[in-house]
């Protein structure tokens, strides 16, 4: 088969960041090539190149075997490339077809679009791919998968034979990655070319002919899917050995410690965010919160936290109702949090390690003698938590904004678990953290329920809830749809609450 | 060269140099930019400077008239910076000062009790109405989310002409424009009426008084606050990221209120000095006097940490002082000082560039090596 893409020598350097380094790609026609790489490996900085939204600082790029130069998405579409960004770019109040069509309208004299003639060639292009949409239906009332597809259709409408679809995986229930998986492999029998973004091993053998794989900007190597195991792609995204299974024993869940009841909540756009949930937590468990993106989770951990007020229901902790209670009095009563978004919550980035180490606790002995910071316990502070978390930094003075981000992950974590808190509320523990610092923070985690604390680990990522929890509970629309056993539970199961099929709540 | 680049000493030193090159770059930039043009208006940039430098520092007197032009831009450039730490822009100083400035007059002149009564009194009384008047733009923001830019202007507004309603009518000295003088147990020393280390003879002929201490031990404990306690960690935290703040039980309403009306405090004491130090008493305001405007540039090219404050006062003192002595003997037009000050505003400003420049000429010459 002929290669469709080449990219020979891309380097693309942001100030302080190569984020490309040499970067030699091929793909050839009609195969799906998995980019694997870890966050920050620069997995969507070469896609941007490829599609024209960023320029690279030197390499060259061939589509079809003549060297092009792609300074713009218009450019890159024109040549048949056509990108599903992270972060979907559609317009909510749309329909499914305006916003196929939008870019490249018809329409009839004067600029009046041609409703008819909208429709009839989305059913057309939805049919001969099979990738079936409701071209009537507003994008706001779509679920996510569904948004998807249309980001792929628009992309096939203005003629894409090659298709980037960065971390596509990312905001889907097993199910939907199910059907995405099978609408790729039509199109690539419909000749198509697929560059499919990720970060997830499984993904990578379950999907693609061949893998590329990315790391701290440089290609590893290239390889053929069918002659490597999962160990082996690991290792070449991590550049060491890791151990992908959790160890754990069976937990000794002891008295209920934590309990929501009935919580309703509003998100920021005063719109239900919460409707009902309810759900308890044990001493010597880990209780997973699976559920898709958007469905309730950032506003549950605030709503718990004190960081959001509640429209009504019922926090009890220890047996009180804190429902009512400020952040730092439930920081106080012994619980803590590892927020979602650490840049935005979790540090303050202009302070220096050893006061974010202190932050919930910066006013009270040993840190502070009355109103007098005690700079000296402060720093040792820092200092002993930077040895036993491991955090790569010259010294306890760095500002945290200097850290990458798996260490600053593990500030947060060393604070939080510095506490020794009754109830670690983790969210998104592991977001954006390389893999070596993910199975740190998985043993911390177990650590902590081992030794008789209760957790509430709130993820998007269905493995990490998977291989860390004792009971998992899904949310969906703000409801505690099923809590089960992990032991009983499958992907299967889980993904069909995710996407909203509700068994009767079990305890 | 390593070993001289890795002592402590450099260590501890770079990033006072880093924070101390944009505005020193920025002043001679405005200087040279000033002197060009003194040139194209026949001036000699030369003699206008050296006139500049010795009518601000050429005797022990005419460094001390320096100071007394300094001493309220010490405090309305605390007040500027200390609600800047907390990320609120109060440009409500003008208001403030003429708070703390009238509540001087009046408590000054209208009690009456022995001086180590009255003076911490009316003190008080003017952190009082200076934690008012910036406060009340704290609560407004903290709890409706008024932006405290518009409210403090209103409130600058609404104190100019209070005041000088005041001063019409109930705390006016009749046959004067101006509220009648304040006792002298309210009123604070001069440095030549000191027996001290032969003040009497260094302080003869500058009015400065010891607001100028006050004002140096007030920029203390201002740095004490913000860097040594946990209401400064809190503030400074509310500062640079609110969100994370609150996740660490930090409430942001209250530290939001408390830094304003800390800020109004401190705008106040500057209004304050001109009544028990200065003037005696408080005259009517025919508009702004500015002092609270141009705190704002003090904590701008200050850095906004009290000793850069106060570095930062004392050239702007200078360059106030200097501006009637360049005209009158090197015919230099006022305007030109008022150029020089808007260029090193623009320049602190646009700091921003500056150091992308620094920085660019660093790698250069990395490069180069
Ligand atoms: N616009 C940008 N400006 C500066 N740095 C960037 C920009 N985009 C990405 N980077 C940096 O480049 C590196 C690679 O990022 P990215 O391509 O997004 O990684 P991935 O998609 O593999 O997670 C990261 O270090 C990131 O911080
Ligand atoms: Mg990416």
């Amino acid at each position: 088969m002929p290669n469709v893409i080449e990219m020979k020598g891309i380097t693309k350097i942001f100030p302080g960041v190569v984020a490309n380094d040499n970067i030699n790609f091929h793909l050839k026609k009609g195969e799906i090539h998995a980019l694997l790489g870890e966050n920050g490996a620069g997995k969507t900085t070469l896609m941007k190149i490829l599609y024209g939204l960023y320029t690279q600082t030197s390499g060259d790029i061939f589509v079809n075997e003549q060297k092009v130069w792609i300074d713009s998405p218009n450019k890159a579409i024109e040549l048949g490339i056509g990108m599903v960004h992270q972060h979907f770019m559609l317009v909510q109040p749309f329909t499914v077809a305006e916003n196929i069509v939008l870019g490249a309208e018809p329409t009839k004299e004067l600029g009046i679009l041609h409703q008819k003639e909208i429709i009839r060639q989305v059913e057309e292009i939805s049919e001969q791919y099979g990738l079936m949409v409701d071209p009537h239906a507003r994008i706001q009332d779509i679920s996510v998968g569904m948004q998807q597809r249309v980001e792929i259709l628009k992309a096939l409408y203005r003629g894409a034979d090659i298709l980037i679809l960065d971390e596509p995986t990312a905001v889907l229930t097993p199910q939907e990655v199910r059907e995405l998986t099978s609408i790729m492999e039509k199109l690539t029998a419909e000749g198509k070319s697929i560059i499919f973004i990720t970060h997830k091993l499984k993904e990578v053998k379950a999907i693609s002919d061949r893998v590329t794989v990315i790391r701290r900007g440089k290609v590893i190597g290239t390889v053929n899917t069918n002659d490597v195991d999962v160990r082996e792609l690991a290792r070449m995204m991590v550049g060491r050995e890791v151990i992908l299974e959790v160890e754990k024993q069976e937990a000794t869940p002891e008295e209920v410690i934590f309990s929501a009841e009935n919580l309703h909540a509003l998100n920021d756009r005063g719109l239900p965010a919460l409707d009902g949930a309810t759900f308890d937590v044990k001493v010597g468990e880990i209780l997973g919160i699976a559920g898709v993106d958007g469905n309730g989770q950032t506003e549950l951990t605030e709503v718990l936290t004190g960081l959001r007020s509640l429209a009504s229901g019922k926090v009890c902790f220890k047996g009180e109702d804190v429902s009512r209670l400020t952040t730092r009095k439930r920081i106080e009563r012994g619980m803590a949090h590892i927020p979602e978004d650490r840049q935005k919550r979790g540090l303050i980035l202009d302070y220096p390690l050893s006061l974010n180490m202190i932050l919930g606790h910066h006013y009270q002995k040993p840190f502070s003698r009355g109103i007098n910071l005690n700079y000296s316990k402060i720093r040792e502070n820092a200092r002993g938590l930077i040895e036993e978390f491991d955090v790569r930094t010259p010294n306890e003075e760095v500002e945290a904004k200097n850290l990458s981000g798996g260490n600053q992950q593990k500030v947060i974590i060393a604070r939080e678990f510095s506490r020794d808190p009754d109830l670690l509320i983790a969210a998104q523990p592991t977001r954006g953290v390389d893999v070596g610092a993910i199975e740190f923070i998985h043993k911390r985690i177990v650590e902590q329920r081992d030794a008789g604390k209760a957790v509430l680990l709130i993820s998007l990522e269905l493995d990490e809830i998977l291989s860390l929890s004792d009971r998992i509970a899904v949310i969906y629309e703000g409801k505690i749809v099923g809590i089960v056993d992990a032991k009983d539970a499958t992907e299967e199961e889980l993904g069909l609450m995710m996407a909203g099929a509700g068994i009767q709540q079990g305890r | 060269m390593d070993r001289v680049l890795n002592s402590k000493l450099v260590k501890t030193i770079t990033p006072w140099m880093s924070n101390l090159i944009v505005p020193i770059l920025a002043v001679l930039f405005a200087l040279i930019i000033g002197g060009i043009f003194m040139i194209m208006v026949d001036a000699n940039p030369l003699e206008a400077y050296t006139v500049l430098f010795k009518s601000s520092f050429g005797s022990t007197k005419n460094f001390f008239e320096t100071l007394v032009n300094a001493t309220p831009l010490i405090f309305t450039g605390l007040s500027v910076a200390f609600a800047f730490k907390c990320g609120l822009f109060n440009i409500g100083g003008e208001g403030q000062f003429i708070a703390g400035y009238i509540a001087a007059a009046w408590l000054g002149a209208f009690f009456h009790m022995p001086w180590y009564f009255h003076i911490p009194f009316v003190l008080l009384g003017v952190i009082v109405a200076g934690a008012i008047w910036g406060g009340v733009p704290g609560l407004l923001k903290a709890k409706l989310g008024v932006h405290e830019v518009i409210s403090t202007i209103m409130f600058n507004y609404t104190a100019l002409h209070l005041v000088n309603y005041l001063i019409r009518t109930v705390l006016v000295d009749p046959g004067y424009a101006s509220t009648p003088l304040i006792d002298k147990s309210a009123r604070l020393l001069r440095f030549y009426q000191i027996d001290f280390l032969n003040l009497r003879q260094i302080a003869r002929g500058s009015r400065l008084d010891l607001t100028f201490l006050i004002a140096l031990l007030v920029a203390f404990i201002i740095y004490w606050i913000l860097w040594k306690t946990n209401i400064g960690y809190e503030i400074r935290a509310v500062g640079h990221n609110p969100s994370a703040a609150e996740y660490g039980g930090i409430n942001v309403a209250r530290n939001t209120f408390l830094a304003m009306a800390i800020s109004g405090a401190l705008s106040a004491l500057a209004g304050a000095s001109q009544v028990i130090g200065l003037q005696g008493k408080a005259y009517q305001l025919f508009g702004f006097i500015g002092h609270g405007f141009t705190g704002i540039a003090v904590a701008l090219l200050g850095k906004n940490h009290p000793v850069g404050v106060i570095l930062a006062a004392i050239l702007f003192g200078t360059l106030q002082r200097g501006a009637n002595s360049m005209q009158s003997v090197a015919g230099v037009p006022k305007e030109v000082i008022f150029i020089i000050q808007a260029i090193i505003i623009f320049f602190v400003a646009s700091d921003y560039v500056i150091r992308k420049i620094y920085r660019q000429i660093k790698l250069k010459k990395e490069e180069v090596e």
